[in-house]
């Protein structure tokens, strides 16, 4: 099984978002990036899957500018042999969407042969958790998006525990297949000195959106972009009747 | 949570100095000096007890100024009544300087927390001495700024405390002693005015008289209580990465520590020590997971700081490439983002309280160069045997500075015994101190003179009367009258 992994470069999890004066975008100047965490998450599944000899090659994936070397690096460092980045300059990445990225992952999944692709469930900026879906339906592929367990059965399918709103959804998917990785999926690994140095050995095969034949008009356009309402500060009472009072005048009792 | 632990020192049995006692009078003057809301009376167990629980003092009465000005008032009635004072910022001191020994007024600076002013082009902050450490990191940080020190103490800790016990600390390596970024103190003396006195000017280069404001960094106390303080503040950096290290070899640390020093260079900003025992105690007390998956003796939590990731980054791995390809380290891991990073340094922060649970804790913080740093770990551990629960070393080893602690179940006479003056003549023996961040306070009191001329002491004394005619702050510890 050759696993292709999607892995997006995204503000650091820790930082604290701000909005720009101009309301257009989020600031990401001098901001720490890393791997979106879903996407690590699956690319350690890949990795696991690999070590149990289900898979044969794990195939790491990024489209964005020359900044998103780095994280194909990591991608290597944790464990895929090989890393693919489409690369487009800042300004044409702004306005690219999960619709483009879906394409550039359906016709790579198509062309080399790959029998799963393996993302996040959805990347921590935009929250959009399409892509998956949308390179399914490009495909016609097999879906099993919010993983939380993945098993083999046999070599041509895989069963697959999604996280849903009323619990655990258990579904057998047959090969080729693309599957979203949730939270609890795995735990990530950490990228050690060891792979870190054999990771600078391994390629990152550079294509170009006509490469794919990609096209990136947009679908959608951003309108504004605005930080939710500052949340008020609490304030004291000075016993619980007043308490009581307070709650009913708000409407919570 | 934690159970009293047994008070040690039998060897430190003092008689309460001749002092005045604390009347009725008193109170209500204090009372028109600060309001009676911050003079208390009751509830004291706080204020009395030290952070590691060691110390108990007898105070019946806590202040609360928060000017400058209601501090100076309250010393100059305290000198003309002969009242005792213990100066307490947030304590969180580890060597009993900042709780009363007897019944020793207390006078907090937690609400000394009303100026700060930060210019933005120097990178000088004036503030009053009570803000909390980690307050005045997140004001500084909107504005491009950090502060100098940073210490597991950060969320308690008040800066006027830092520069009276010249707190050093993660960053030290980088950014230096609170000496070297103290540019100017506000001061209020326990004299026959409770003088209040700025010392330096504020300004990066003023020679135009002594350096006075240095005596009161690391002066616990003993010479006056610091109100306003003016220190440089560093840049933001925006880009930090961390790594961790492991090796079999002690000697290959300090190989280590010198590529990092030429290969990181400026970039460097924390080079931190944890050895295999640690990580046990970690694992054991708090079920923190080793972050390597090969056992290393030694080993080392290293962080850069920068302006620029590429340029750090290329740095780093400069610096990671050689130190794999001499076999300097045998495994380690670099951090790919935040959250890795912050588990790296959750590890080496929560070192300190995880021993807690062990019972009780010998702590010591030791200087020695580097060729010993190790080597009393190893001695302590032999001497020790089965006595004790167990033996870490873990700490600044980029300054020289271990942290060593001794644990056993309950406070254990046969094993203080074993471990002391031992180590503190091992340590002075060697060239090294036997306080490098912590201080003196009760803990290390009788210690003091080892490696000490008897002039430097005297002239200690001579300096005291002359801040402290009276000596009535902080007594019966750093500095006797």
């Amino acid at each position: 099984m050759r696993v292709l992994v999607g892995v997006k470069r995204v503000i650091d999890f820790a930082v604290k978002v701000r909005v720009k004066p101009d309301k257009t975008s989020v600031v990401t100047d001098n901001v720490p990036h890393s791997m979106n965490p879903f996407d690590e998450i699956a690319l350690e599944e890949a990795v696991k899957l690999k070590e149990a000899n289900h898979a044969k090659e794990i195939v790491a994936f990024s489209l964005g500018p020359a900044k998103n070397q780095e994280i194909l690096r990591t991608a290597l460092a944790k464990g895929a042999d090989k890393a693919i980045h489409l690369e487009v300059d800042d300004a044409t990445y702004q306005k690219v969407e999960p619709f483009h990225v879906a394409q550039a992952i359906a016709k790579l999944a198509k062309d080399e042969k790959f029998d799963l692709v393996f993302l996040g469930k959805q990347a921590i900026d935009d929250d959009a958790n399409q892509t998956g879906q949308l390179v399914a339906g490009f495909l016609n592929w097999p879906q099993a998006t919010f993983a939380s367990k993945v098993e083999t059965e046999g070599t041509s399918h895989l069963k697959v525990t999604r996280e849903i709103d009323g619990g655990l959804e258990t579904i057998k998917v047959k090969l080729p297949a693309v599957l979203t990785a949730d939270l609890r999926l795995n735990e990530p690994r950490y990228a050690t000195l060891p792979n870190i140095m054999k990771a600078k050995k391994k390629p990152i095969d550079k294509k170009t959106p006509k490469d794919l034949g990609l096209d990136l008009t947009s679908q959608t356009e951003v309108l504004e972009v605005s930080e939710p309402p500052t949340r008020k500060g609490g304030e004291f009472v000075e016993d619980v009747p007043t308490l009581v009072k307070k709650l009913k005048e708000k409407g919570a009792l | 949570m934690f159970k009293l632990s047994k008070r040690l020192f039998s060897t430190l049995k003092f008689k309460r100095g001749d002092f005045a006692r604390l009347v009725d009078s008193d109170i209500t003057h204090f009372e028109s000096i600060v309001g009676k809301e911050n003079v208390k009376t009751t509830e004291l167990d706080l204020y009395n007890t030290d952070w590691m629980k060691s110390f108990k003092g007898n105070s019946t009465c806590v202040l609360l100024p928060q000017t400058a000005q209601q501090v100076s008032a309250i010393l100059k009635h305290c000198f003309h009544r002969y009242l005792a004072v213990v100066p307490q910022s947030g304590n969180t001191g580890l060597v009993g300087a900042s709780v009363p020994v007897f019944d020793e007024i207390i006078l907090s600076t937690s609400k000394l927390r009303n100026n700060f002013n930060l210019d933005l082009s120097s990178g000088i902050l004036e503030c009053d001495s009570g803000f909390i450490l980690e307050e005045l990191e997140s004001r500084l940080a909107p504005q491009g700024y950090i502060m100098p020190i940073d210490l597991g103490a950060k969320g308690s800790c008040l800066i006027g405390g830092n520069v009276a016990t010249a707190a050093g600390g993660i960053r030290f390596i980088r950014y230096g002693s609170m000496h070297s970024n103290v540019l100017g103190l506000q001061v209020a003396l326990a004299d026959q005015n409770g003088t209040l006195l700025e010392l330096g000017t504020g300004l990066r280069k003023d020679n135009s008289g002594l350096h006075s404001h240095h005596l009161f960094v690391g002066s616990e106390g003993q010479l006056g209580i610091i109100t306003g303080i003016k220190m440089l503040v560093a840049p933001k950096p925006t880009s930090i990465c961390s790594m961790w290290l492991g090796t079999d070899s002690f000697e290959k640390c300090q190989k280590i520590l010198r590529e990092a020093k030429t290969k990181l260079g400026e970039v460097l900003s924390a080079f931190e020590f944890l050895d295999a025992e640690t990580l046990r105690c970690l694992k054991e007390n708090e079920n923190l997971d080793k972050p390597l998956e090969t056992a290393s003796k030694y080993n080392l939590l290293i962080e850069t700081s920068g302006s620029n990731p590429v340029h750090d980054m290329e740095k780093v791995d400069g610096f990671l490439s050689y130190c794999l390809e001499n076999e300097l380290a045998k495994d380690g891991i670099l951090a790919k983002n935040q959250t890795e990073a912050s588990y790296l340094w959750k590890l080496r922060e929560t070192a300190t309280l995880a021993l807690m649970h062990d019972g009780y804790v010998y702590k010591n913080d030791v200087s020695l160069p580097l060729k010993y740093y190790y080597e009393l770990t190893d001695v302590v551990r032999e001497r020790l045997g089965d006595k004790a629960i167990r033996v870490i070393n873990y700490g600044h080893l980029g300054d020289g500075n271990a942290h060593l602690n001794i644990t056993t179940k309950k406070f254990s006479q046969e094993v203080y015994d074993l471990l002391y003056p031992f180590i503190y003549k091992w340590v002075t023996e060697k060239g090294g101190s036997i306080s490098a961040e912590h201080g003196i306070g009760q803990l290390k009191k009788p210690y003091i003179h080892l490696g000490k001329h008897e002039k430097e002491l005297s002239l200690n004394k001579e300096l005291k009367k002359i801040f402290d005619p009276k000596g009535i702050l902080n007594p019966y510890k750093m500095i006797d009258l």
